[in-house]
């Protein structure tokens, strides 16, 4: 078993996890029901991503684990998301800079996983780099309408920006998973990565009329498996079955 | 007065023939009535009906049923959609439809006001609401109307993939472990009568029946397609190794049809009339996503028209 690659590779499924885990939270809430199914939409293009990936990680692991192993029947501690993707929806102009934050990540972080060595992550990257496009222009396109559009839509959008982006930082740092990848030829720099993140952020924040918040302290600690209070609420429901009923099929 | 008249039989004999009315024929304003009550009701009943199920999209057992469930409630906010543009082509808008939901004055299938409080509720879900959904349906894509029989045909192609999957979830838990058959036995024993109401008011006290049989918007009675759906499924539930909750059920030599037991009709009325469990939670939760909705929709057409001004200033400077 190759431990790096695993805990990369996991790494990149739980983020995709939490954050389709989040999103499915806004079916059948939605504002506008033609965003309902947009953001159902996201939810479902991520959960199979993360799919994908928690099989690739079921065989580099080679024991005999499932993907619903490793979704359902890990703790906190062992998910290794980022701590944005797992914040609160909040409000739907909140849930959209989350998106938007994590989608420019996204969309460059696949675009160079593109040429990974390693032929599945490649292939994996090629597939869900095609939906993170769209994501990134449906959550752009919204920073652009909230920010721009009312006083009071800009003024939310502002104050969602401001506190979704202590969590930020943590995207780019490499942790131990991260460097050796990038050794290995298979993995990504995150430093190129957050050269076209920057310059996103700054090309949509101008174009919504927000403001890019100070640069401050920085949250971290997802990587590592250390995380905010709400990881624990996400997996007590989403475990709830598994864990009640060990063992069956479903 | 003669004038409308022979317009209404005119009207009549075009529906006789089987040509669909389209949105710019003259039609009764009864018709159009009776359409814009029905179709709203139908929309309104698909987006309550993802609230039940939504449930347990995050609470699903394993990552193939989550998606296949997400993709499911996804569907049926695409069939409200459909039903929506359907009906705006009557002449009324979403924003209006929305809003005699949220007062409680247009209704919603009665069904989702019961609760989904164990995972085989969504197997049960799919096998019996759907399933007696697409026994209405089915018929609707004969509907009169053009655009509602044109929106009903693209449904019921879901729809049936629905029940599939709902079933074979049932079908799973049939072959499972003890707790997972008494879990399914238990959610047919509550989703089994409610199923069996969905299908509406029996004959002498259904008020819509008689015109709407005439003007072909049905082409079935309430009891005839409770009936088929009865008949349909006492070999489903066989196969799943479950007791229908109903000591009358058995085959009439006679009709050819299965009899069964007296519907709880004061039931029915009472969760019609808002006192379902769950009546107030789905109506709560629509009306919250809308006031909270409010903002962003706003922003949403705020947006739009300083766009709009700006490409004609543009244009004027070009
Ligand atoms: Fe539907
Ligand atoms: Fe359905």
């Amino acid at each position: 078993m190759n431990n790096n690659l695993l805990n990369y590779v996991l790494q990149i499924s739980d983020n995709a996890m939490i954050l389709g885990h989040r999103l499915s939270e806004w079916c059948g809430h939605g504002p506008i029901l033609e965003q309902d199914i947009a953001l159902t939409n996201i939810a479902l293009d991520l959960i199979g991503q993360a799919r994908s990936l928690y099989q690739y990680a079921a065989t580099v692991d080679g024991q005999g684990k499932t993907e619903d192993d490793l979704a359902y029947l890990r703790i906190e501690t062992k998910y290794k998301n980022v701590l944005l993707v797992e914040q609160p929806n909040g409000h739907f102009g909140s849930t959209i800079v989350r998106q938007f934050l994590f989608d420019a990540y996204h969309y460059a972080f696949y675009k160079a996983l593109v040429n990974s060595a390693d032929e599945t992550l490649s292939a994996i990257a090629e597939k869900s780099l095609k939906e993170v496009t769209y994501h990134l222009r449906f959550s752009s396109e919204w920073m652009i309408r909230l920010g721009d559009g009312t006083e009071e839509s800009h003024q939310k959008m502002q104050d969602a920006l401001n506190s979704l982006w202590a969590f930020t930082g943590e995207l780019f740092e490499m942790s131990d998973a991260d460097t050796s990848a990038l050794e290995a030829g298979y993995g990504v720099d995150l430093s190129s990565v957050k050269s076209f993140w920057d310059e996103k952020i700054s090309e949509i924040l101008k174009m919504a009329t927000l403001e890019k918040p100070e640069e401050a302290w920085m949250q971290s600690g997802g990587k590592q498996g250390r995380h905010t209070e709400h990881l624990g609420y996400i997996l007590t429901e989403m475990q709830y079955m598994q864990r009640t009923y060990p063992g069956q099929e479903w | 007065m003669a004038d409308i008249k022979s317009l209404e039989e005119k009207f009549q004999s075009i529906v006789d023939a089987e040509t669909k009315i389209e949105p710019k024929d003259w039609m009764p304003e009864a018709y159009r009535k009776t359409l814009i009550r029905q179709i709203s009701q139908h929309a309104h009943s698909e987006i309550v009906g993802m609230l039940p199920e939504g449930n347990w999209i995050n609470r699903a057992p394993t990552l193939r049923r989550k998606v296949g469930l997400l993709a499911k409630v996804q569907d049926e906010a695409g069939h409200g959609l459909y039903l929506y543009s359907a009906c705006e082509t009557l002449g009324i808008e979403r924003d209006e439809l929305f809003d005699q939901l949220h007062s409680g004055k247009a209704k919603y299938s009665s069904i989702f006001n019961y609760p989904t409080t164990s995972w085989a509720d969504i197997g049960a879900i799919g096998w019996l609401v759907d399933g007696a959904a697409i026994m209405n349906q089915v018929m609707l894509c004969r509907t009169s109307y053009g655009p509602y029989a044109r929106a009903m045909v693209r449904i019921c192609k879901e729809e049936s993939f629905h029940q599939r999957q709902g079933y074979e979830i049932l079908l799973t838990l049939s072959k499972g472990s003890e707790e997972q058959r008494a879990m399914l036995q238990d959610a047919v024993n509550r989703w089994w009568w409610p199923s069996l109401m969905m299908f509406g008011p029996t004959g002498k006290e259904s008020t819509h029946s008689a015109q709407s049989m005439k003007w072909k918007i049905k082409r079935k009675t309430n009891d005839e397609l409770r009936q088929q759906f009865v008949d349909i499924s006492i070999g489903q539930a066989e196969i799943l190794g479950v007791t229908l909750p109903d000591p009358d059920l058995k085959y009439n030599e006679e009709t050819g049809h299965y009899d069964f037991g007296e519907i709880d009709w004061e039931e029915f009325w009472n969760v019609v009339k808002g006192n379902g469990p769950c009546n107030k939670e789905r109506l709560a939760a629509r009306v919250k996503a809308s006031e909270e909705g409010q903002w962003v929709r706003d922003a949403a057409m705020a947006y739009a028209e300083k766009q709009a001004k700006r490409k004609s200033e543009a244009s004027k400077v070009a």
